[in-house]
C-alpha cells in the first residue's frame, strides 16, 4: 500500500480524468515532449471486456456512475476513456445561435474569442482524430426511422445525425452503454489514449484525486485514493504526485468537487467553481406507438406483418429533428429533439404511463406498460436551461456518498430548474405530443421528475469559461482564474446548455485549449512543443488550425 | 402475537409485499400473503428483487431490516388512522390490501415527504429487479425465463451469448434534412 508520507512521484503534467478534457490535452502534451500522468478514477476496459450483461458487477456497473442530488441526478462515464465509452457517439456541432446565448447574466455567456466559426476548425480536427462521420438513412435504425416519418408526417424535417460510429463493425447490439465490444465506438480508447501512450504518457485507472495543494515552488502537489476494482467504496493506497501543470477533467459532476475541496490548500477559488451548473436542459419523453397505426400512418413494415416493435435493435440516437434550432426564437424556447435508446432500468423507471388511473411510475398499471416495451420510442430534448445548479460542500472522499460497490451514489448538486427552464421543457413536451400523437399515433409521456428529480447525461458549465470574472471560473483560455497552472478543459468549461449532444463541442474546446496550456508548461520549465498530428497521422486539421495557434504558442 | 412470523421472515415478507407494489406479480402458491395477486405472471418478487436487494453489491443489504421495521411503522400508523382492523397474523404492512399498499407508497414517495429518498430508492430496486434482473447474468435470466425480460419482449441473444441485429433499418428516406444543415451533417 502507498502511503503518503512517501516521497511524491514527479511528472510535468498531471490530468485528473481521461475523457474528452483529459485525453486530448494528454495526447498533445505527451507527444510534444513532455511527461504526462494521467489519472483515471475508473477502472481500464477495453474490447471484450465490455459485458452484454444487466449484473451487478458487469461493465453495465463497473463502468458508469449514477449519481443522485438534490433535484438533478448526473449520469456520467467512469473509465479510461470516461465519457466516450459510455456514450452513444452522436456528434453534431452545437447551432450558431448557442455561443451568443446570454442565459440570465445579461451578457454573452461564452468569451468574446468563441464562436461558431472560431470553433469550426477545432471540431474539424476532432472530426477527422476520432473520427466523425455522416450518417444516412441507411445507417438510421429502426427507431429513428420512425421518429424520422413521424416528423415528417407532422410538417418537421428530421435529420440522421453525425456519429463517431465504425457502421461497418456496428452489430446494432444497442449495447453502447456498457462499453463497444466490437470496436465499432470510435471511442478514446482507440485513437487519442492509445497514441498519448505511445509517446509516453502514463494512465492510472482506478485513481481517485482528492485534493490538489500548491507548493511553494509554485508547482503543485495532488493527492489521491487508489480504489478497489471491485467495490469503490473501499481505498487500497493513496499517493501524492508533484507537477508543474494541473489539467482537471473529471467530468462536471466531479471537478468543481477536487476544486472545492482543494481550495484550502490552493487558496480562494472563482466565485463559479461549482455553480452555473446545466443539465443541458435535458428531458425525456416515452411514446408507445400503436403498431397498427405506424403500419397506416407511416407505411412502415420491417418485416411480415410488423411495423415496428423495435425498442430494442440499434445504437443509441440515430435521427433528430431541429426545426425549434432558430436562431429567431426567443431563448430557452429552442430544443432539439432526438430519437434515443436506453436499456431497461435506466430507460424505463422512470417513465410514465399515459392516462393512468394509479400511481404512474409504478404498479399494475407501468407493468402493463411494459407488456410494450418493443412498441416504446424514447424521445430526448436538449434545450437551454438557466444553469441553476450548484454544489453544496464536497463529500468526504470522491464526488458521491457512495451507496453500491460501484454506479449508485449521493453527490452536493442541487438543482430546482428556473420558470426558463421549465418553459423550454413544456414547449418540447408539447412538440413530442404533436409529432407522435398526432392521429392516435401513440401515447405519450414525460418522464417523472418527482422520483430522483430531473437527469442529465451531459452535465455541465459547473465551472466555465467566460469574460466576466463574477459569472465564469475560467478565463478564455481554460485556467482557472486566480491560480495559474491549473486548467480545466470537460464539460464543465462549457458555458451553458447547447441544446445538442455536447461531446463535440467539449472535445473540440479541449483541442483549442491545449496550446494554451503548452505555453504555460513552457513558461514553467517544461520542454514542450505544440503541433502534434491527428492520433494517426493525419494531418489536414492541424494544417487549418495553424494560423489561429501561432499567437497562442508563440513562437 | 400467537403464530408472529419470526424476525428475518418478517423482514422477507415485508420487502416482498414492497415489490409486488412497485410491480406486481401472481400468487406464488395458494395463500400467498406477501405477493397480492393483482397482476398476470410474475412480478418484481419472481424477478429477484429480495436477491438483488440482499446483493453486496447493490449496498442495500445493512439497511433491509430498519427499512422492513419502518415499513411497518407506516403501515401500523396507515391502519389506525384509517380504522382498519389489526391482522397479527402477518407483519402490518403485508396485512394492508393491495389498493392500500399502493396508497401508502405513494405517500412515501411524493415530494415532501421526509423519507422519500428512502422509499424511491426502494423501489427503484425493485423497478430493476424487474426490468433487468440484474440480480443474475441477462443471458442466464433469459434462459430460465425471467418474468421482468419476458414481459418486456427483450429478445435472446446470439449462440454467443451477445446480441447483434443484422435487421435495423427500413432503409428509406423518410424526413427531409432542416434546410440549415452543414455539408457534414451539423446544424448550421
Amino acid at each position: 500500500m502507498t502511503t503518503s508520507e512517501e516521497t511524491p512521484e514527479e511528472t510535468d503534467v498531471l490530468v485528473i480524468g481521461s475523457g474528452f478534457g483529459g485525453a486530448i490535452p494528454a495526447y498533445h502534451l505527451a507527444a510534444g515532449g513532455a511527461r504526462v500522468r494521467v489519472l483515471e478514477r475508473g477502472p481500464w476496459l477495453s474490447g471484450t471486456e465490455f459485458d452484454h450483461d444487466f449484473r451487478f458487477g458487469s461493465s453495465t456497473t463497473r463502468i458508469f456512475d449514477f449519481v443522485v442530488g438534490d433535484g438533478m441526478s448526473v449520469l456520467s462515464g467512469n473509465c479510461v476513456g470516461g465519457g466516450s465509452v459510455v456514450y452513444f457517439a452522436a456528434m453534431p456541432r452545437a447551432p450558431r445561435f448557442v455561443f451568443e446565448r446570454q442565459g440570465s447574466i445579461g451578457r454573452r455567456m461564452w468569451p468574446a474569442a468563441v464562436t461558431r466559426d472560431s470553433l469550426d476548425p477545432w471540431y474539424d480536427r476532432v472530426v477527422e482524430a476520432l473520427p466523425v462521420t455522416m450518417s444516412d438513412w441507411n445507417t438510421a435504425t429502426y427507431a429513428g426511422g420512425v421518429f424520422g416519418a413521424a416528423c415528417a408526417r407532422a410538417g418537421h424535417t428530421a435529420n440522421p445525425v453525425p456519429a463517431a460510429i465504425d457502421n461497418a463493425l456496428c452489430v446494432n447490439c444497442n449495447w453502447m452503454m456498457s462499453g463497444c465490444r466490437f470496436d465499432a465506438k470510435r471511442s478514446l480508447l482507440l485513437n487519442y489514449l492509445p497514441a498519448a501512450v505511445a509517446h509516453g504518457a502514463e494512465v492510472s485507472p482506478l485513481h481517485e484525486v482528492q485534493h490538489i495543494a500548491r507548493n511553494d515552488d509554485g508547482g503543485f502537489l495532488v493527492h489521491y485514493d487508489v480504489l478497489d476494482e471491485v467495490d469503490y467504496r473501499v481505498r487500497t493506497g493513496q499517493g501524492r504526485i508533484r507537477a508543474k501543470i494541473v489539467i482537471v477533467a473529471a467530468g462536471a459532476g466531479a471537478t468543481p468537487v477536487i476544486l472545492r475541496r482543494s481550495e484550502p490548500r490552493l487558496g480562494a477559488l472563482p466565485r463559479a467553481v461549482g455553480r452555473y451548473f446545466s443539465g443541458n436542459g435535458e428531458r425525456l419523453n416515452t411514446a408507445v406507438l400503436n403498431e397498427e397505426r405506424v403500419g397506416e400512418l407511416l407505411g412502415l413494415s420491417r418485416e411480415e406483418g410488423v411495423a415496428f416493435r423495435a425498442a430494442q435493435i440499434g445504437k443509441g440516437p440515430t435521427v433528430a429533428t431541429w426545426d425549434r434550432l432558430d436562431g429567431a426564437l426567443p431563448e430557452f424556447e429552442r430544443f432539439s429533439l432526438e430519437q434515443l435508446y436506453f436499456p431497461p432500468g435506466l430507460g424505463t423507471i422512470l417513465a410514465q404511463v399515459p392516462d393512468a388511473q394509479g400511481p404512474t411510475w409504478f404498479g399494475a398499471e407501468k407493468k402493463e406498460m411494459l407488456r410494450d416495451w418493443q412498441s416504446w420510442l424514447t424521445v430526448f430534448t436538449m434545450s437551454e436551461d438557466d444553469n441553476e445548479g450548484v454544489f453544496g460542500p464536497p463529500p468526504e472522499r470522491g464526488n458521491a456518498d457512495r451507496l453500491s460497490q460501484q454506479m449508485l451514489g449521493f453527490g452536493p448538486l442541487s438543482y430546482h430548474p428556473t420558470a426558463n427552464t421549465l418553459r423550454g421543457w413544456e414547449l418540447s413536451d408539447a412538440a413530442v405530443r404533436e409529432i407522435l400523437e398526432r392521429d392516435g399515433l401513440a401515447r405519450v409521456m414525460p418522464w417523472t421528475n418527482d422520483v430522483v428529480g430531473a437527469y442529465t447525461v451531459h452535465p455541465l458549465s459547473s465551472c466555465r469559461i467566460g469574460d466576466d470574472p463574477a459569472t465564469s471560473a475560467l478565463d478564455d483560455g481554460h485556467q482557472l482564474r486566480g491560480h495559474e497552472g491549473i486548467f480545466v478543459t470537460d464539460g464543465s468549461a462549457v458555458p451553458g446548455g447547447l441544446t445538442v449532444n455536447p461531446a463535440l463541442t467539449i472535445a473540440a474546446l479541449a483541442e483549442r485549449a491545449v496550446p494554451g496550456i503548452v505555453r504555460a508548461a513552457r513558461e514553467r520549465g517544461v520542454a514542450v512543443r505544440y503541433g502534434a498530428p491527428s492520433p494517426d497521422g493525419s494531418t489536414s486539421g492541424r494544417r487549418a488550425t495553424r494560423d489561429s495557434v501561432a499567437h497562442l504558442v508563440g513562437d | 402475537m400467537a403464530n408472529a412470523p419470526d424476525d428475518r421472515q418478517t423482514r422477507t415478507m415485508t420487502l416482498e409485499a414492497f415489490a409486488d407494489t412497485i410491480i406486481p406479480g401472481e400468487k406464488r402458491w395458494p395463500g400467498d400473503r406477501a405477493v397480492a395477486g393483482i397482476s398476470e405472471g410474475g412480478g418484481a418478487v419472481a424477478a429477484g428483487a429480495l436477491m438483488l436487494l440482499e446483493m453486496p453489491e447493490g449496498g442495500m443489504e445493512n439497511a433491509l431490516d430498519d427499512l422492513a421495521e419502518a415499513l411497518n411503522a407506516h403501515a401500523d400508523e396507515y391502519r389506525e388512522r384509517h380504522a382498519l382492523a389489526e391482522d397479527g397474523s402477518v407483519p402490518p404492512f403485508v396485512a394492508l390490501s393491495a389498493e392500500q399498499r399502493v396508497a401508502l407508497v405513494v405517500e412515501l414517495t411524493t415530494p415532501g415527504h421526509p423519507e422519500k429518498e428512502l422509499w424511491t430508492g426502494l423501489a427503484l430496486f425493485c423497478n430493476m429487479a424487474f426490468d433487468t434482473g440484474a440480480h443474475s447474468h441477462t443471458v442466464d435470466a433469459l434462459r430460465e425465463g425471467h418474468p421482468g425480460l419476458v414481459t418486456l419482449g427483450f429478445a435472446a441473444p446470439d449462440s454467443d451469448g451477445l446480441w447483434r441485429f443484422p435487421d435495423f433499418s427500413y432503409r428509406e428516406r423518410l424526413a427531409s434534412p432542416h434546410p440549415d444543415t452543414t455539408p457534414t451533417g451539423s446544424p448550421a
